[in-house]
């Protein structure tokens, strides 16, 4: 687990950008992410074309491979193990189990413990993260809502679970049990943030990140690192976007450098209002 | 005595570092900036992407007041992708990947292989076995005359120091055990002062 964890904690102030093309990840390779997450179609395609949406192509995901040094991750729908294990023997350095893919099982997620290859999978509260965690995901990434280029679901989930991590903090010992009933986790997950005022394991943000103050909000409410899927190949001008990303991520603090590294990047994706999506529609309410 | 430690935190596992600087009762900085550097006994420089730490080395303006730093003798450390960033040779890096060229070995960066062969491994050291863990790790190819070798895996170079410069290919702040960090403080900063 420390080997798996241990990737993880190295993206920890990084930006993890989804890319299409063997093209796009040399792009995100020299604006500096930390990682490329290798897909077929960005969500916002995803959300506009419809359909199931599958893991990537093998020989997709290669190209990418070849195309970069930097960590590669793919994405398995939710409970679809076969198709972790085809990432696993890809050589993928990062499988997430992602809502953005239409699910394969509707009960269970897949056992992360089984493989070699570490999971992230997405969570819109304290406990979904610790059931992934019990699972064996050895990061969380807050869901938010992909491809709509709109924070606000983002920023919901992030101050729902690091919200209640802060209640949970003060809890007493006779409290942990309510709260392990309540968020349906396992007790020593839930009695282990109390004491320690932290998930086990990393927690990104993800979903709606379109600019470089988005990211720097994500990481001032307390995510440790960003994923950018749609909001940089689907805004006006790709790789000065995606650099001012990645100086946002790391100065988030600092706001002349946010104000300096936010002039002139173009217009950013559209996005897409929350009263815009049907209920149906929306890809955070995936997963159990 | 308190010593102000400074952690570069453009990217990476720069947390963990801090809590170990901490927990031996000393002061960690994280340095972003240029006037992050003043008034400091040492630099660490941490696990993560050494490609986006060197991009990020460079739009900062940190790389040169570093550089400046260490050729005076500020005592630095670096684990992993910071071992990289300190090299005089990086192999298989990308071609603009700057190294600060202030220990003399040549790196191979991820030269072990993906995530899937990363592995955790004893590694003799000079202050006895230590629990390494060697994540997308990159291989020391070669160590100049001037290099002491302090640990070693299978027979290979995993720990080495230059004068002022301590580096490691594996992650000692991965595994609660702060007694390489403590060396880094007592032998390295110490000497810098007699």
């Amino acid at each position: 687990m420390r080997v798996k964890r241990g990737l993880a904690e190295m993206m920890k102030g990084g930006v993890i950008m989804d890319v299409v093309t063997a093209e796009q990840a040399r792009i995100a390779e020299d604006a500096g992410a930390c990682a490329v997450m290798a897909l077929e179609r960005v969500p916002a395609d995803i959300r506009r074309d419809g359909g199931v949406a599958r893991m990537s192509d093998p020989e997709m995901i290669e190209s990418i491979q070849a195309a970069v040094r930097i960590p590669v991750m793919a994405k398995a729908r939710i409970g679809h193990f076969v198709e972790a294990q085809i990432l696993e023997a890809l050589g993928v350095d990062f499988v997430d189990e992602s809502e953005v893919l239409t699910p394969a099982d509707e009960a269970h997620h897949i056992d992360k413990f089984a493989f070699t290859v570490p999971f992230v999978c997405g969570a819109t509260n304290l406990g979904e993260a610790l059931r992934r965690i019990s699972e064996g995901a050895c990061m969380i990434r807050s869901k938010g809502e992909a491809g709509t280029g709109n924070i606000v679901e983002a920023v919901r989930h992030l101050r729902s679970i690091l919200g209640d991590i802060r209640r949970l903090s003060q809890a007493d010992s006779a409290e942990q049990f309510d709260w392990a009933k309540k968020l349906q986790a396992p007790l020593p997950l839930v009695q282990e943030v109390a004491r320690t005022g932290r998930l086990q394991v990393p927690l990104f943000c993800a979903g709606g990140i379109a600019t470089p103050a988005d990211a720097a909000l994500a990481m001032q409410l307390g995510a440790e690192a960003v994923f950018v899927g749609s909001g940089i190949f689907k805004s006006d001008n790709p790789a000065p976007r995606a650099k001012a990303i990645v100086e946002a991520t790391t100065h988030f603090r600092d706001a002349h450098i946010l104000a300096k590294v936010s002039r002139g990047l173009g217009a950013p994706m559209i996005g897409i209002g929350m009263d815009e999506i049907n209920e149906s529609q929306r890809y955070a309410s995936r997963g159990w | 005595m308190n010593k102000q430690i400074g952690i570069l935190a453009l990217q990476g596992a720069f947390a963990s570092h801090a809590s170990y600087i901490t927990e031996l009762g000393h002061s960690p900085q994280e340095v972003r900036t240029p006037r992050d550097l003043g008034g400091l006994d040492a630099l660490i420089m941490p696990g993560g992407e050494s490609s986006t730490m060197s991009q990020l080395l460079e739009s900062s303006g940190l790389f040169e007041p570093i550089q400046a730093a260490i050729v005076g003798g500020l005592p630095t450390f670096g684990t992993c992708a910071g071992m990289i960033l300190l090299a005089r040779e990086i192999v298989d890096g990308r071609l603009d990947q700057c190294c600060f060229d202030a220990i003399d070995i040549t790196v191979r960066r991820n030269a072990f292989g993906r995530q899937i062969d990363s592995f955790e491994a004893d590694i003799d050291t000079v202050m006895g076995d230590f629990h390494g863990v060697f994540i997308r790790a990159p291989r020391i190819e070669s160590v100049g005359e001037k290099v002491e070798v302090l640990g070693t895996y299978g027979g290979e170079p995993v720990l080495v120091r230059q004068a002022n410069v301590l580096a490691a290919s594996f992650h000692p702040e991965l595994t609660g055990d702060a007694r390489l960090h403590e060396y880094f403080i007592n032998s390295v900063v110490t000497t810098k002062e007699k």
